[in-house]
């Protein structure tokens, strides 16, 4: 580890804390109908609700709000897939690609509208310039800003009371894109084409290297993409590469906004939360869980990544960071980017949902990809998507706060309202879908030919590959292991199917809760009230987020990255 | 101070304590214990459940061990996990039985008292008849003699007898119980030891308030409340959890025995005991919640019994429960805060009246007011030297009853003089209503009453007001102490008072309560009790007049006094047999016992996971991934009995815990906060630090008599 390396990862920290509270305060305003907003932007607003017939002042009961969620949804699915199916029929296709594979296509539609990005596809050989523009960066606006909308119907339901309703989905989903992720990824997008990311609708470009052999340089409307692609946590990079790609992300200072906009409104929102509810140190424990358990990730990840490597120890090899090496474990890792930026980016990447990747998480050490695998396992509660990391932290609140209630002799309750029956069987409801989809998954994966077919590894490692796939399907990350051929029947149509249900029968249930919490009375505190933003609330849940994760987990990740170090530490590799 | 001390007989119910834990009991929930494992009855308990299928399961595993030869593991390291998983199922059973039983029990002791007896019943023409209580219909009215045992519930319509209640209070002072007021009610099985009363019987044999309780107590009605649903839900939905853990372990163990073969060429492949379905069912039965499971219904009900031992008899498992979360607590002042005999101490007439006017109005005045306060101004009267002449009624006044409503009695004399007595705000309405003005110096005589805690009462003549009679009443011993106690366990104290707003402050500052609520009639009661509902809280109150009932059925947790009149009984929630109305204080830590004692085991029961990980994962990879040794910390003899150690562990805490699950977890008013890091730590983190040793434990035992290979 170097001092540059930890002052690089000092500075991301202070850089997140900056940004929460005036965004986290502008999407409450927002979300609440309260911002002030520039009238052009407002007669957009209206333009779009008139053409809809949508009337913003009518709510929705949480039925009818997950209704619309789902059948926008769907719809979406059926574009993309349009969209990929037909590509070679339809216009900004410079490279004349061809249609895109049913299952392919499938898997893409259901990746990108379910805000996963798991890509079994290359970019820039697969798709047309209108399936990027029109299909996958359309796309991952919408379902950024349904994560969004979810998380704040939940925190309405929190702060509500007595009411039948949660809000309007068409209303909400309207103001996020407009107000929110349009002006940020403007922002954001220009500065990466001041960076060097190219944006262009030009086609490829055939160059002759120094040494004369030709290549095709894949370039287009890179730059918008890259934006979205990071505010919306994603991830699905325009290049194969994804942001470990020249054209992506092309400077060290480009990787720093770019992990800085993958947290953005992951972060931001906690604060959003804790003024909604109008107790805003209530926003700031949660804030808190995350910030913990981010740091306990990259504490393992950078320092394993910088460790010299046992197995080299006989011979006679300088691993260590000096003036002309970054030194510890550059497999995978750009250059540019070293170990500290390309471990903090790995950390970032699985503890949001973002998935996307500045270097080959393959390439890890096994205790890395230890972390990665736990940090999506963990139900992407640190920090997580936007809008899906703070409802999947308030998911693990509610059964924190039933335990505690229970140890404190009261009927559970948080923020005033009761945690009942119902509350119970939706939470638990909506954190057994993802365990279940990767274990049982993963275990088929792990038996049946196919789908031992796509491994690049054996032994523990190819097992984590399995796993890994899985995981960041189920828990819509998108960011790949590597090593694992995904483009084949069997795993586009399991993986479309993880990410559907991962995706889906988390935000039901949720909105359930959401509905049910609106109905409720508020109670009011008295001292026999837990509080739920003090130092023992935050451990508390954060132990609850560990111990949950890790008895679900732990089988499994014996079988592949802890027996995978274990024997590296022996001196066995596969 | 010791919370759980009450007047109540206390060295009686250690007998009765010990005399339940006797051994016929134990024996009669062994045998429930093998009952229970029919299905349809173990499949009440899902998680236990669970234990059972995997036990037929692994059953049938040995048939075909012994059939088609052993697979790679010994026939008797399947017969040992077997054994301790039945045993698992039999520990919960029993567990639950035993509960069952105690209550059962409790409930005779209780029944015992509600034998047939004779009775002497009155007939139409006015005779009587001597039947047998059986006999008895509600309605019917008897006649019970000193001496004599009162044959069924009901309440004295007539004359006044000291009661011997020790048969089901445990305590032996005697008390009093008259027709009229609030002291009506009598229960079946109780003995009157001076004087006569004819009762009217308000149930037939066996159908009564107190029947219908015990009934409950036994467990023929016992319904699970809302909070014992939303765990089960818990739990179950931890049991599914570990379902997907284990489940998918054996093709994901079967893909590493498959690639640990070809990385080492072997030609025999490897196994490991990660493929062998009767550890996975061990691993499940280890991981699912099955010590709260076990324990949960045993800790429902003995909250009830809990309760049933502090004398009091709850309607229903839910009510005991939200006792737990009361907000607000509604104490009467009288009886509850204060001895409740307040005595007439001075006669304080207006200037310009004669002292013997006052005294002689408010004596003629209190002969309508049969409450002891109205006595005691006759007697007061009398002992200031009036004549016992003048105050005799003359014939043809009309006496004017005393209720809560108007809040006054008094005299109408023969030439339709009015003569009142009562609260100043009554007194004052009263007279405006007849268009007489009230003189400006009574404001000074009432301030000076109350001021020193006293309640004044207003005593009128015709128009005019003669001045103020100050009753003075005691605290009870250590109120104080009670109220600090309640506002410590994080309840707000609401003192319900008829006494005017000087007088109620200043006992409220005495005593401690948080706000009190003054001039109260039973409307207003009920108005403050809504308003506190409205606002999200549950509020509980004691009661034990008919005028209580209303807002009795109202509160959260309504606790009526047995003393108290049937329709208080009925209109509550539970029934004080004690009839001591500090009592709420030993309900509320009874409800929050028995949420806490459930929410500790469940933390103790997952954190205990750690631990079997730590034990089993290792075990289960040996054969195919041996780095895996190094989570064992434990350094557990051999896969086999690191796998049966977890297994007994997990059965055997079931048993060790029962006591646990009856007692409760002791509940001690710190705060929410300092409570939650109180049983955090000793059950959560003790949780996880336990079975390491445990395990452990029970590994070098075996190793040691030579149990396992």
């Amino acid at each position: 580890m170097t001092w540059q390396g930890c002052a690089q990862i000092a500075v991301f920290a202070a850089l997140i804390v900056a940004v929460i509270v005036p965004l986290g305060g502008y999407i409450a305003r927002i979300v609440e109908g309260q911002a002030p907003i520039w009238r052009p932007l407002a007669a957009v607003e209206r333009g779009i609700f008139r053409l809809a017939g949508i009337d913003p002042a009518t709510e929705q009961g949480w039925p009818q709000y997950a209704l619309a969620l789902l059948m926008f949804h769907l719809a979406g699915i059926l574009v993309l897939y349009g969209l990929q199916r037909l590509q070679n029929l339809l216009p900004f296709n410079p490279q004349g690609m061809d249609a895109v594979s049913p299952d392919l296509a499938l898997n893409t539609a259901v990746s990108f509208a379910t805000n996963t990005s798991w890509q079994s596809y290359a970019g820039e050989t697969t798709l047309s310039y209108l399936s990027q523009m029109a299909g996958i960066t359309v796309q991952s606006f919408l379902s950024c800003a349904t994560g969004v909308a979810v998380a704040v119907a939940l925190v309405r339901g929190i702060a509500r009371r007595s009411a039948p309703t949660i809000g309007n989905f068409w209303v909400d989903l309207t103001r996020i894109t407009l107000y929110v992720l349009l002006p940020v990824c403007i922002v954001a997008g220009l500065f990466l084409v001041w960076r060097g990311v190219p944006q262009t609708l030009g086609g490829y470009v055939d160059a002759t290297t120094i040494e004369g052999a030709h290549q095709v340089l894949a370039r287009g409307p890179v730059a918008s993409q890259e934006a979205i692609k990071l505010l919306s946590g994603d991830g699905g990079g325009f290049f194969n590469a994804n942001s470990a790609h020249p054209f992506e992300n092309p400077t060290a200072l480009a990787g720093m906004i770019e992990m800085l906009l993958i947290f953005l409104i992951g972060v931001a929102l906690t604060y959003t939360f804790g003024r909604m509810v109008g107790d805003r140190r209530q926003g700031w424990a949660l804030f808190a869980v995350m910030a913990l358990l981010f740091a306990a990730g990259v504490a393992v990840v950078y320092p394993s990544e910088a460790a010299r490597n046992r197995s080299f120890a006989a011979f006679d090899i300088d691993q260590l960071a000096g003036p002309l090496q970054a030194g510890g474990n550059m497999e995978g890792k750009e250059v540019r980017f070293g170990v500290a930026q390309s471990s903090l980016f790995a950390t970032v990447s699985t503890a949001s949902s973002d998935g996307a990747v500045d270097s080959m998480h393959d390439s890890y050490r096994p205790l890395s990809g230890l972390v990665m695998l736990a940090n999506m396992m963990l139900d992407e509660v640190i920090v997580g998507g936007p809008g899906s990391g703070l409802f999947g932290l308030l998911l693990f609140v509610l059964v924190a706060v039933f335990a505690a209630g229970l140890m404190t002799g009261r009927t559970p309750e948080y923020l005033g309202k009761k945690i009942e029956g119902n509350e119970v069987k939706m939470a638990m409801l909506a954190l057994l879908v993802p365990p279940a989809l990767i274990l049982c998954l993963s275990a088929v994966a792990s038996v049946v030919p196919a789908g031992l077919a796509g491994l690049g590894n054996a032994g523990p490692h190819g097992f984590s590959e399995i796993l890994y796939a899985y995981t960041s399907a189920a828990a819509t990350n998108g960011s790949a292991f590597a090593g694992l051929n995904a483009n084949t029947l069997f795993y586009n149509l399991t993986l479309a199917a993880a990410m559907f249900a991962g995706r889906f029968l988390v935000i039901v249930p949720v909105l359930c809760i959401a509905g049910t919490l609106a109905e409720k009375r508020r109670v009011p505190v008295s001292a026999g009230t837990l509080p739920t933003h003090g130092l023992q609330f935050i451990v508390l849940l954060a132990g609850t987020v560990l111990i949950v994760g890790g008895l679900t987990f732990f089988p499994a990740l014996a079988l592949g990255p802890v027996a995978e170090h274990l024997a590296m530490q022996a001196g066995t590799a596969y | 101070m010791d919370i759980t001390s009450g007047p109540y007989g206390r060295d009686r119910k250690a007998a009765r304590w010990r005399e339940l834990f006797s051994a016929p009991l134990a024996m009669e929930a062994v045998k429930q214990s093998f009952v229970m494992l029919r299905p349809d009855i173990q499949w009440q308990n899902p998680v236990m459940f669970v234990v059972e299928v995997g036990a037929v399961l692994t059953l049938a595993f040995i048939v075909r061990a012994l059939l088609v030869g052993a697979a790679a593991f010994s026939v008797s390291y399947f017969v040992a996990l077997d054994i301790w998983l039945w045993l698992t199922v039999l520990f919960a059973n029993f567990a639950t039985a035993f509960a069952e039983a105690r209550g059962r029990a409790q409930a005779a002791v209780l029944r015992s008292t509600r034998v047939s007896t004779p009775a002497l019943r009155l007939r139409a023409d006015g005779g009587t008849e001597r039947v047998t209580s059986i006999e008895l219909q509600p309605g019917d009215q008897v006649l019970v003699t000193a001496g004599e045992v009162i044959p069924g519930d009901g309440e004295v319509i007539d004359g006044v007898a000291s009661v011997d209640e020790s048969a089901i209070t445990g305590e032996s002072a005697p008390v009093i119980r008259e027709a009229g007021g609030d002291r009506s009610g009598v229960t079946g099985g109780t003995t009157v030891l001076s004087d006569r009363i004819r009762v009217r019987i308000v149930a037939g044999f066996g159908e009564s308030f107190l029947d219908r309780m015990i009934a409950l107590v036994e467990g023929a009605v016992r319904q699970r409340t809302p909070n014992e649903i939303a765990l089960t839900l818990v739990l179950t939905a931890f049991s599914l959890i570990f379902l997907i853990v284990v489940v998918p372990l054996w093709p994901m163990a079967y893909n590493a025995e498959q690639y640990m073969t070809s990385y080492l060429g072997l030609s025999t492949p490897l196994t490991s005991l990660g493929t062998d379905v009767p550890t996975l069912v061990a691993l499940l039965v280890c991981l699912i919640p099955t010590t709260i499971g076990a324990l949960l219904a045993a800790i429902g009900i003995a909250g009830m019994d809990r309760a049933l031992r502090a004398n009091i008899i709850a309607k229903s498992g839910r009510a005991v429960e939200t006792a737990g979360d009361i907000d607000t607590v509604l104490l009467d002042k009288t009886g509850t805060i204060t001895l409740g005999a307040r005595r007439a101490s001075a006669f304080l007439p207006l200037a310009g009246v004669p002292v013997r006017d006052l005294q002689v109005a408010a004596a003629l005045a209190s002969a309508g007011d049969r409450t002891p306060e109205g006595q005691s101004i006759v007697t007061a009267a009398l002992a200031a030297g009036t004549p016992a002449a003048q105050i005799a009624a003359a014939p043809g006044a009309e006496v004017i009853e005393f209720s809560a409503q108007t809040r006054m009695s008094g005299v109408d004399l023969p030439d339709g003089t009015p003569i009142r007595k009562g609260a100043p705000d009554a007194i004052v309405d009263y007279l405006r209503q007849r268009g007489a003005s009230v003189p400006g110096g009574i404001e000074g005589l009432i301030a000076e009453a109350a001021a020193g805690g006293a309640t004044p009462l207003l005593v009128s003549h015709g128009n005019r007001v003669l001045g103020v009679v100050v009753l003075q009443d005691t605290l009870k011993p250590n109120i104080e102490g009670r109220i600090a106690l309640l506002r410590r366990m994080g309840l707000r104290t609401i003192m319900i008072t008829g006494d005017n707003r000087l007088t109620a402050a200043t006992i409220a500052k005495r005593v401690g309560v948080d706000d009190f609520l003054s001039e109260a009639t039973p409307e207003a009661k009920l108005r403050f009790l809504r308003a506190e509902q409205s606002a999200g809280k549950l509020v509980a109150m004691m009661g034990d007049g008919t005028n209580d009932a209303p807002a009795l059925a109202q509160a959260d947790v309504g606790l009526a006094m047995n003393s108290g009149t049937q329709a208080a009984k009925e209109a509550g929630n539970m029934v004080d047999l004690d009839s001591d109305p500090t009592k709420l204080i030993e309900v509320v830590e009874i409800g929050k016992q028995l949420l806490m004692t459930r929410g500790a085991l469940t933390t103790f029961s997952i954190a205990n996971d750690v631990a079997k990980y730590f034990a089993i994962v290792p075990a289960l990879f040996a054969g195919t991934l041996p780095w895996l040794k190094a989570i064992d910390i434990m350094h557990l003899h051999s896969p086999t009995s690191a796998i049966l150690s977890a297994v007994i562990f997990n059965a055997l805490i079931i048993p060790l815990l029962i006591p646990v699950a009856l007692k409760g977890v002791r509940y001690r008013p710190l705060g929410a906060d300092a409570l939650l890091r109180r049983n955090l730590l000793v059950w959560g983190l003790g949780g996880v630090i336990v079975p390491f040793i445990g395990i452990k434990l029970i590994d070098v035992v075996m190793v040691a008599l030579h149990l396992v290979a």
